[in-house]
């Protein structure tokens, strides 16, 4: 089974949105809201789409809606990736 | 009525990723053109062009903003960034309704957009990224400082080829006129991509000889070569300036005109003369306090003598010192008149008059007093700057000593 954690989350994120210059991506902050670490929605539309990219996985664009904290984010994503149905 | 003076310059060009890095090479009659090396351009009609290849600013592009903007947006971010502390301003301590942001911009985010569309068609549409949204279109530099530095006031993007990077700074001294005390002004462009490139082509204005030459007014000249970069520039309403303490700007804007060539075909005359003569009465000046006219310089035969006729028409034979620094950058297009702009401010500070590097041969039937071969060392109190882009936008102002 596919794992998705905080690493993956932060490393797309790095490579696809950048990192303001005020934030350290590998603190802590599993906890610190997205606006605070200044990502906006399309941070994380582009954050869903590499994602989906990447992982070949389903998702919706609203799951965005879902990602108030990497940590939301990670959580959410970890669960699309889990297999449903008679996959296996 | 409110002057607009100028209090900060930021250049970012293949002369330099300073100001004072750019004048030094334009004293120097130092060259940024080179082959091209953003790419592979040896299959291309055209391989010479003005590159910004200082890693440093690259790094200087904010963490967050360098991979959702184009490199356009990169290199006006750069140069704001030293346009702020050269003007010694804090944004934070100016109302953010009163501080605007207006651009020059001809080509939009070219590079970036090239890229999202060879994934559309290379690995569809899914590949295709988030930013492609806000990062192509022309206003992206100016939203993206305006979020950047909190200017809230009226915010602008002028698309006019090379002319929109003198248009700005009549659209920022309206706005002084209606209330703002600040604007970031002036205009970037980078169209170095082969997609970028091959839309400058049809222009047939390109000089394709393949030895890095831009020879405008020579009996050489074969068109221009086209470059990256250009300047950016803090404009304030002259007394919100002194109010901050601010007492030694570069300049003041002391005239503009704009208007618009007859189409093909047309058997009136090209409206330079006419902006240019308009200008001057916008500024109240006569033609004998003019120190210097940085020309348009096209390069094409047909150009460089309609500008030489216009110059001549209102100045007289050798009547005013012509120059063309942007032998050594190429044509920067939305970001070209906005450096020669910054180049005029501190030929009026420094009292010299640049040259024209790499033209050997002038014209002689042109009558101009082109200044050729080193820097002319003399009081400029008045200068010109004329500024066509292609399809017939013709701009010029006038600038002052503060």
């Amino acid at each position: 089974m596919t794992e998705f954690a905080l690493r993956d989350l932060t490393r797309i994120l790095k490579s696809c949105a950048g990192v303001d210059d005020a934030v350290d991506l590998d603190g802590p902050v599993a906890d610190t809201a997205f606006e605070d670490l200044g990502y906006d929605s399309l941070a994380l539309f582009e954050l869903v789409g590499r994602v989906r990219r990447e992982y070949g996985v389903e998702l919706p664009d609203e799951a965005v809606a879902e990602m108030a904290t990497p940590r939301a984010a990670v959580d959410y994503i970890a669960r699309h990736l889990e297999p449903v149905g008679d996959k296996r | 009525m409110a002057d607009l003076v100028f209090t900060g310059i930021g250049v970012v060009a293949p002369t330099g990723s300073t100001a004072e890095e750019h004048w030094a090479s334009v004293l120097k009659g130092q060259s940024g053109i080179t082959r091209i090396s953003r790419f592979d351009a040896s299959g291309y009609p055209v391989r010479y062009a003005g590159q910004v290849v200082d890693p440093r600013v690259a790094q200087a592009v904010p963490g967050r903003l360098a991979p959702q903007t184009d490199r356009w947006t990169h290199l006006a971010l750069v140069a704001a960034d030293e346009a702020l502390r050269d003007a010694d301003v804090d944004p934070k301590a100016v109302p953010e309704y009163e501080m605007a942001v207006v651009t020059s911009s001809s080509s939009g985010g070219t590079e970036f957009g090239q890229r999202e569309i060879e994934r559309l068609w290379r690995d569809g549409p899914d590949h295709v990224g988030a930013y492609q949204s806000i990062a192509w279109f022309y206003a992206a530099t100016t939203g993206q400082l305006s979020i950047r530095h909190g200017m809230r006031g009226p915010c602008a993007v002028l698309a006019a080829e090379q002319a929109g990077g003198l248009d700005v700074l009549d659209h920022a001294r309206r706005l002084t006129r209606s209330g703002c005390r600040l604007v970031l002004t002036g205009g970037t462009d980078a169209s170095l991509s082969p997609y970028g490139l091959v839309a400058q082509l049809p222009t047939g204005l390109l000089s394709t000889v393949d030895d890095g030459a831009y020879r405008p007014f020579d009996v050489a000249a074969s068109g221009h070569l086209p470059g990256e970069g250009g300047a950016i520039l803090v404009a304030e309403e002259a007394s919100a300036a002194r109010d901050r303490g601010h007492d030694r700007p570069y300049g003041v804007l002391r005239g503009h005109a704009a208007g618009f060539d007859p189409p093909p075909g047309s058997n009136r005359p090209p409206v330079l003369e006419r902006v240019l003569r308009a200008a001057l009465s916008d500024a109240g000046v006569w033609p004998s306090e003019v120190d210097v006219v940085f020309a348009d310089a096209q390069g094409t035969p047909a150009a460089d003598l309609a500008e030489a006729r216009a110059i001549g028409a209102v100045f007289g034979a050798h009547g005013v010192p012509v120059t063309a620094p942007k032998t050594l950058t190429g044509r920067l297009y939305g970001g070209g008149a906005a450096l020669d702009v910054a180049t005029a401010l501190m030929s009026l500070r420094y009292g010299v008059v640049p040259h024209t590097a790499g033209v050997e041969r002038p014209v002689p039937a042109y009558d101009l007093d082109l200044v050729l071969d080193r820097p002319r060392e003399r009081p400029v109190r008045t200068a010109v700057v004329l500024a066509r882009g292609y399809g017939g936008f013709t701009s010029a102002v006038v600038l002052g000593a503060a």
